[in-house]
């Protein structure tokens, strides 16, 4: 089957450091592929390239025969590709409601032709999305968080809640940079729980994580990378009997 | 009376100045010292059509919206490219150039002299004249203003706003054209304060550049912080009691000159008090220390 995410030969450097070494990868649609690798492997740094947020220095990202280098990471979105970051990044100060709303695509209120004649659509659609936002929150059992704001929740109802920006943007294919560290198991599972059925609702994901439990849970296809470059990849058993990935998890 | 009615029109316009100024600063978080360059380019195009080429007010209107918006949209797409520190020293130069182009370009704006003799302007049949005839225009431009800015402010476009304020990347990684927000807010702010200038030369009936200083940036930038940054209605309040304020103190009998300094010290002790105490503001949800 054809891929639907081609990444041919990518290359990376800051400074001395190579972070992305020829990597290359394709992801199947509506699949979900894991990717570990020490700290320092280039990870993150492949999520940012994927989204626009830094430029290769060399090589290819088809997404449906859509060349995505060079594109600004708002289209590469706007395309269907979104994710999340390592670092979290959330508007703490604005209430989960709105960071939901926030991430909904095409919005009639955010165009001011709309504000300007008054248009009724604005309130529409608003509503339309409101409704799918609390939907989104029953899905994590977090509906009681709606009005919170995103500052006062716990770790991992904020992680919880990046993933739903996500999904209410709209992805087709989603990044997750580390979807479950730090979180208490119980959150695990719910996570975990919503991301396997990810693909049964057509969204490809990938994702990156340290906790090799719930990579072997969730992937279909597992990717070990070190110092930039894709050392094994294939059945995320087969991948994680590797002797270069037992000795990376060993150390 | 008539005195009462003028502090009421000089409300009314920094009720425009620092309505718009907030979608700006509050809002979208872009800390810009060049809406007094916005606010003489209002008042100056107004004036120089109504002088010149007695161009009847409607006409008017448009044209100095237009043109403050085009501006805005000048100082904003170079300026998008800088954050913070940088932003605020790009819109200072810009104040600065503007202040200079009305203080030098003799010829065109009276340089130091000014523009006296702006003509009383008529609107169908109606000649606007009296305190009172401008203080219903004067309100109808606020009510406009206000409404507009709400409107943007409680809108899904002003949800991004807030988004760009606080996280532009994730702003960006949820599909949100950054670049197109700030500018777009750029050219309504810079309109909305053309307005503003374009009632205050008609009324003051002559203009000159000291009105229009980078000191008087930073009076609108104070009622914004002072009223509440981020909130529409924080300003309203801010912009009446900060204009009020010095005339309420000769209004009890102090001289001009002791008024003058000690509304310079109020307004100083305000914002440190606003510093310490309440950095949101009067009303503002939000403070400036990121
Ligand atoms: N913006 C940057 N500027 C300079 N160096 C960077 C930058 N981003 C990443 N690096 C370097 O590139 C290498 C790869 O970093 P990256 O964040 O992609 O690793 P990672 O696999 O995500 O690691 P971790 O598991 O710790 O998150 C590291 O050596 C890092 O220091
Ligand atoms: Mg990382």
């Amino acid at each position: 089957m054809k891929p639907i995410l081609y990444i041919e030969n990518l290359n990376k450097r800051f400074d001395g450091t190579v972070a992305l070494d020829n990597f290359s990868l394709k992801v199947q649609g509506a699949s979900i592929t894991g990717i570990i690798g020490p700290n320092g492997a280039g990870k993150t740094t492949l999520f940012n390239v994927i989204t626009g947020f830094l430029p290769p220095d060399s090589g290819s990202i088809q997404y449906n025969d859509q060349q995505l280098i060079g594109l600004p990471s708002y289209k590469i979105a706007r395309d269907g590709i979104v994710r999340t970051f390592q670092q979290l990044r959330l508007i703490t100060r604005l209430t989960v409601l709105d960071n939901i709303l926030l991430a909904f695509q095409n919005q009639a209120g955010e165009r001011l032709r709309n504000i300007f004649t008054f248009s009724r659509l604005i309130k529409i659609q608003e509503q339309a999305n409101r409704k799918k936002t609390q939907e989104l929150l029953d899905s994590l059992e977090i509906r009681d968080k709606e009005n919170a704001l995103v500052e006062d929740l716990s770790y991992g109802q904020q992680k919880m809640v990046s993933l739903l920006c996500c999904l209410a943007a709209g992805a087709k294919m989603v990044l997750l940079d580390e979807p479950v560290a730090g979180v208490n198991p119980e959150t695990i599972n719910i996570i975990l729980e919503m991301i396997r059925k990810l693909p049964e609702q057509g969204v490809t994901v990938i994702l990156i994580e340290h906790n090799m439990d719930a990579i072997m849970r969730v992937c279909d296809n597992l990717v070990f990378m070190d110092q930039g470059k894709k050392i094994v990849e294939g059945d995320p058993e087969m991948v994680r009997n590797n002797p270069a990935v037992i000795e990376a998890y060993l150390e | 009376m008539e005195y009462f009615l003028h502090i009421l029109i000089l409300i009314g316009i920094y009720v425009i100045l620092s309505v718009s100024l907030n979608l700006i600063v509050g809002y979208t978080g872009l800390l810009s010292v060049a809406h007094a360059a916005f606010y003489g380019v209002g008042a100056y195009v107004a004036a120089l059509l109504a002088i010149k080429f007695h161009s009847p007010f409607l006409v008017n209107i448009i044209l100095a919206v237009v043109f403050g918006g085009l501006l805005g949209a000048m100082v904003g797409i170079p300026t998008l490219r800088t954050r913070d520190d940088y932003f605020m020293v790009t819109t200072f130069v810009f104040q600065v150039i503007i202040f200079s182009i009305f203080n030098n370009w003799v010829s065109f704006t009276g340089g130091p002299m000014g523009l006296p003799g702006i003509p009383a302007p008529s609107f169908f049949g109606w000649r606007i004249e009296s305190h009172l005839d401008y203080l219903i225009v004067v309100l109808v431009f606020s009510l406009l203003v206000v409404i507009l800015s709400l409107r943007i402010g409680h809108s899904p476009f002003g949800r991004v706003l807030k988004a760009i304020r606080e996280d532009e990347i994730f702003s960006q990684a949820h599909g949100k054209n950054i670049a197109f927000f700030k500018i777009a807010i750029f050219v309504i702010g810079a309109g909305m304060a053309s307005v503003a200038g374009l009632v205050y030369a008609y009324y003051i009936s002559f203009i000159e550049p000291t009105s229009f200083t980078v000191m008087e940036s930073i009076f609108i930038i104070s009622i914004v912080i002072i009223g509440g940054a981020g909130n529409i209605w924080g300003s309203i309040v801010g912009a009446t009691f900060l204009v009020a304020l010095p005339e309420a103190l000769r209004f009890i009998g102090m001289p001009n000159a002791i008024a003058a300094n000690i509304q310079q010290l109020i307004y100083g002790a305000l914002l440190v008090l606003c510093m310490l105490y309440r950095p949101q503001g009067f009303l503002g949800e939000y403070s400036f220390d990121k």
